[in-house]
C-alpha cells in the first residue's frame, strides 16, 4: 500500500462500522422519508405537496401542532427557570446532594413509567388521586362541604335552590315560628346526635323555628313536626328583614330548634344558607379533555427539572467566587448579585438547557401515550404522536406520516444549524 | 501557645454561636422550602410503589396513601402474580436483551469511529464530525417508515436484533460526539510515544484509548442502557410479539382501572432497574450529562 494512503485506509477501517450504521439507518431513511412525503399513501403516485396540505387540514394533526406550540412556549422556559431556582437555592445548603438526588431521580425513569405514575396521581376522585386529595384539604379549609347535601324542601313554602339557599316565603313577625321541613336526606346522612324534632316557643322579641327531617317511615304529613321525625342539628340559618338585610343568624340544636334574639317589630324571612347544601369537592378533572395538556406538562417538568438543575448547578460552581464576593463587597444585595452577575455569567449554560429542552419537547411522545386516557388522547395529541398514529397506529398512511416527520425535522433544523455553527466556532 | 488558645476561646465563642444561630434562623425558610419541594418530588414515585402494593379491591376504594392504615392494606400478591405472569416476565427478559445489546454495540462502534475522528489523519475529518453533530438532533421519526419497510423485506421485523440495530444507529451520534471529545483530551505524548515504539493503531486503540477512555465509556454505557431500557416508540413500531416491558404495560393501559394490579407493579419493576443503575453510577451519569448536554 502506498504510504500516502495508509493513514486514510486505517481510518476508514475504524470508521466503517459507524458509517454503515449512520448511512443505512439515518441518512438513507431520512432521504427516503423526504421523497416518500411527496407520494400518496400507496407510494405509487407523485402528488407533490398534497400530503403537506393535509397536515394542516386534518383536525387531529392541527390539534397536535397547536398543543406542541404550547409545549414549546411553556416547557423550556419553565424547566430552565425551575432548574435555576433549585440550583441557586441548594448552592449553600449542606444537604444539597440529597435534595438534588431526589429531584434528579425521575430522569432515570422512562417517560412512559413517569406517565403511569402521573396517571395514578391525576385521578379525579379525591379519595384516590393524590393531587385532588391535596386540593381537597385546601378547598375544605375555605369552603367546607355542607351536611345537608341533596336535601330539598318538603313543602313549597320554602323556595330557592341548593345553590342559593332556601327562603321561607311566609313572612314572620317577632314571636313567630318558622317550620323548615326538609326531605331527601338518607338516614345515614342525618347529622350525628340528632334528636326528636321540636319547635321552640319564642318570646315576643324572638323569632324561633325548627329545621327537621320532615319524613318518617310511612311518610308522615309534610309540614308538620311529628313524633319519629328527627331534628337537623348544626344547620346555619339566617334572618332577613323586609329589605333583605341580615338581621341575625343562628345554628340549630340537637332537636333542630333555633331562636333569633332581640328581633325588632316588622316582617322577616328565615333562610337556610347555601353553605349547608354545598356539595363536597369533586376533584379537578386533570385527565379530561380540557386540562390534559397542562397535566402532561406538569408530569414532564417533574421529570426534566432535575436535568436543568444539575447542569445549571455545575455552571454555578464554575463561576469564580471572587466575582460574586466583589459584587457583594461593593454593596450589591443578594437579588442584585443574582440578576446582574450570576444570571449573565450563566447565560451560556442556560442557553444549552433551554435548547436541549426545546428539542426534547418537539419530540415528546411517550408521556402522552401513558398519561392521557383514551377519551383525551385526541385532545392531548402532539406532532411526534400524530406522525406515529398516521403511519402505524391505525391510519397507516405512509405518505402523510412521512410529511409529518419532515415537518418535525424542519422544526429542529434551526437547532441543528445552531449546533453546527457553535462547533465550527469552537473548532 | 496555651495563652493564645485561651484567648481565642474567650474571644470567639459568643460571636460564632450567636452568628451561627442567626445564620440558621435566617436560612430556615430556604430549608423549609427545599424540604417541601423534595417531598413534592418524591411523592409521585412513592405513590406508584404504594399503589403497586394495593389489592385491586382496595385500589377502587382507598387512596394509596392509606396503605399504612391499620390493618395494613399492603400485599405482595401483585408482585407474586406478575412474576408468575408469562408475558410480563418474558417482556422483562426481552427488555434486558435489547438494553444490553443496545448498549454494547453502539459503544464498540462509536469508540472506533471516535478514535479515528480524534487521532487519525484523513481528508474530510472535520466535515464528518460536523455531520455527526448534525445527526444528534435528527428525530428518529425520519427513519421509522423506511426502516419499517426494510425490516419487512429483510424478514427481521419483530426481532430483538432489529431493535438493537436501530438503537445502535440512533445512539451513535451522541456516543461518537461524547467519546471523540473525551479522546481528544488524551495527552498527545502518550499516543506519539506508542506510535514511535511501532504500535499499530489497533493496538493503541485497545491498549491505550479504551482504558484511558473508561470514564467516558462508563457515562455513555449508563446513558445508552437507560435510553434503550426506557424506549417505547422504537419497540412499539418494530415489535409485535417482541415486547419490552414498556410496550407490555402500554398494552394494558386501555383498561387502566381494572388492570392496575398488573400495571402498577410492572411499572415499578420497569423503573426499579434504571433507578438501581442510576444510584449505583450517579457520578458517571452526571458527568455524561454535563459532557453531552447538546443532544
Amino acid at each position: 500500500m502506498p504510504g500516502r494512503w495508509r493513514g486514510p485506509a486505517v481510518a476508514l477501517g475504524f470508521l466503517l462500522p459507524a458509517l454503515v450504521f449512520l448511512g443505512v439507518w439515518i441518512v438513507y431513511p431520512a432521504i427516503r422519508t423526504i421523497i416518500r412525503s411527496f407520494y400518496d399513501r400507496d407510494g405509487t403516485k407523485f402528488i407533490w405537496i398534497d400530503n403537506y396540505k393535509s397536515i394542516f387540514s386534518t383536525p387531529t394533526i392541527t390539534t397536535a401542532i397547536k398543543n406542541n406550540a404550547i409545549w414549546v412556549l411553556v416547557v423550556p422556559a419553565m424547566v430552565t427557570a425551575i432548574g435555576l431556582v433549585f440550583a441557586v437555592l441548594t448552592e449553600r445548603v449542606s444537604w444539597r446532594l440529597a435534595f438534588r438526588t431526589v429531584v434528579f431521580m425521575p430522569m432515570a425513569v422512562s417517560l412512559f413509567a413517569a406517565g403511569v405514575i402521573w396517571r395514578i396521581m391525576d385521578q379525579q376522585d379525591p379519595t384516590r388521586g393524590a393531587l385532588n386529595a391535596g386540593l381537597q384539604v385546601v378547598h375544605d379549609e375555605f369552603s367546607p362541604p355542607g351536611n345537608l347535601q341533596g336535601a330539598s324542601p318538603s313543602e313549597t313554602t320554602l323556595t330557592g335552590s341548593a345553590k342559593t339557599g332556601f327562603v321561607l316565603k311566609t313572612p314572620l313577625k317577632p314571636g313567630g315560628v318558622a317550620l323548615l321541613g326538609l326531605t331527601g336526606i338518607a338516614p345515614e346522612a342525618v347529622p350525628k346526635g340528632a334528636q326528636q324534632a321540636a319547635a321552640p316557643t319564642p318570646s315576643s322579641n324572638q323569632i324561633g323555628g325548627v329545621v327537621w327531617r320532615d319524613f318518617k317511615p310511612g311518610g308522615g304529613t309534610p309540614g308538620k313536626v311529628e313524633s319519629g321525625e328527627l331534628g337537623l342539628p348544626g344547620v346555619s340559618v339566617s334572618l332577613k328583614d323586609a329589605n333583605g338585610n341580615g338581621a341575625g343568624s343562628a345554628t340549630s340544636g340537637p332537636n333542630g330548634a333555633f331562636n333569633f334574639d332581640g328581633v325588632k317589630p316588622g316582617d322577616y324571612h328565615v333562610e337556610i344558607g347555601a353553605a349547608n347544601f354545598r356539595a363536597p369537592f369533586a376533584g379537578v378533572s386533570w385527565l379530561g379533555t380540557k386540562l390534559i395538556t397542562p397535566s402532561l406538562i406538569i408530569a414532564y417538568i417533574w421529570v426534566w427539572a432535575g436535568f436543568a438543575m444539575v447542569v445549571i448547578a455545575a455552571g454555578l460552581a464554575a463561576i469564580p467566587r471572587d466575582t460574586l464576593e466583589a459584587a457583594r463587597t461593593d454593596g450589591a444585595t443578594e437579588m442584585q448579585v443574582f440578576r446582574r452577575v450570576t444570571v449573565p455569567l450563566l447565560a451560556p449554560v442556560l442557553t444549552v438547557v433551554f435548547i436541549t429542552m426545546l428539542i426534547n419537547v418537539l419530540k415528546v411522545f411517550d408521556i402522552v401515550l401513558a398519561v392521557a386516557p383514551g377519551s383525551s388522547q385526541a385532545s392531548a395529541n402532539v406532532i411526534a404522536l400524530a406522525m406515529w398514529r398516521t403511519a402505524f397506529g391505525g391510519v397507516n398512511d405512509f405518505g402523510v406520516g412521512s410529511a409529518i416527520a419532515v415537518f418535525l425535522f424542519v422544526l429542529v433544523l434551526p437547532i441543528l444549524l445552531l449546533n453546527v455553527r457553535r462547533f465550527k466556532r469552537e473548532a | 501557645m496555651t495563652a493564645v488558645a485561651a484567648d481565642a476561646v474567650v474571644l470567639r465563642p459568643p460571636d460564632t454561636v450567636a452568628s451561627r444561630i442567626l445564620r440558621i434562623v435566617a436560612k430556615a425558610p430556604v430549608h423549609l422550602v427545599l424540604v417541601f419541594i423534595g417531598v413534592l418530588w418524591l411523592v409521585p414515585t412513592l405513590g406508584l410503589l404504594a399503589t403497586s402494593l394495593l389489592a385491586p379491591s382496595s385500589f377502587n376504594s382507598f387512596g394509596w396513601w392509606k396503605i399504612l392504615s391499620k390493618p395494613s392494606l399492603a400485599t405482595w400478591k401483585n408482585y407474586h402474580d406478575i412474576f408468575q405472569n408469562g408475558p410480563i416476565t418474558h417482556s422483562l427478559s426481552t427488555t434486558a436483551q435489547i438494553a444490553i445489546g443496545g448498549t454494547v454495540l453502539p459503544i464498540l462502534v462509536a469508540a472506533l469511529a471516535a478514535y479515528a475522528l480524534a487521532w487519525l489523519e484523513f481528508p474530510g475529518r472535520d466535515w464528518l464530525f460536523i455531520a455527526v453533530i448534525a445527526m444528534l438532533v435528527v428525530p428518529l421519526q425520519m427513519a421509522l417508515i423506511p426502516i419499517f419497510s426494510i425490516y419487512n423485506k429483510l424478514g427481521i421485523f419483530d426481532t430483538v436484533l432489529s431493535l438493537v440495530l436501530f438503537h445502535t444507529a440512533f445512539g451513535l451520534p451522541f456516543a461518537i460526539f461524547l467519546l471523540r471529545n473525551f479522546f481528544v483530551g488524551i495527552p498527545r505524548d502518550i499516543l506519539e510515544s506508542a506510535r514511535i515504539d511501532g504500535s499499530s493503531e489497533a493496538r493503541i486503540f485497545l491498549r491505550l484509548i479504551l482504558p484511558l477512555g473508561l470514564p467516558a465509556i462508563a457515562s455513555l454505557a449508563i446513558f445508552q442502557f437507560l435510553w434503550t431500557w426506557n424506549d417505547l416508540i422504537v419497540a412499539l413500531t418494530f415489535g409485535r410479539t417482541t415486547q419490552p416491558i414498556t410496550v407490555a404495560i402500554f398494552s394494558q393501559l386501555g383498561e387502566f382501572g381494572s388492570n392496575i394490579e398488573i400495571i402498577a407493579p410492572a411499572a415499578f419493576v420497569s423503573l426499579a432497574i434504571p433507578l438501581a443503575v442510576f444510584f449505583a453510577f450517579q457520578r458517571y451519569f452526571v458527568q455524561g450529562l454535563l459532557a453531552g448536554s447538546v443532544k
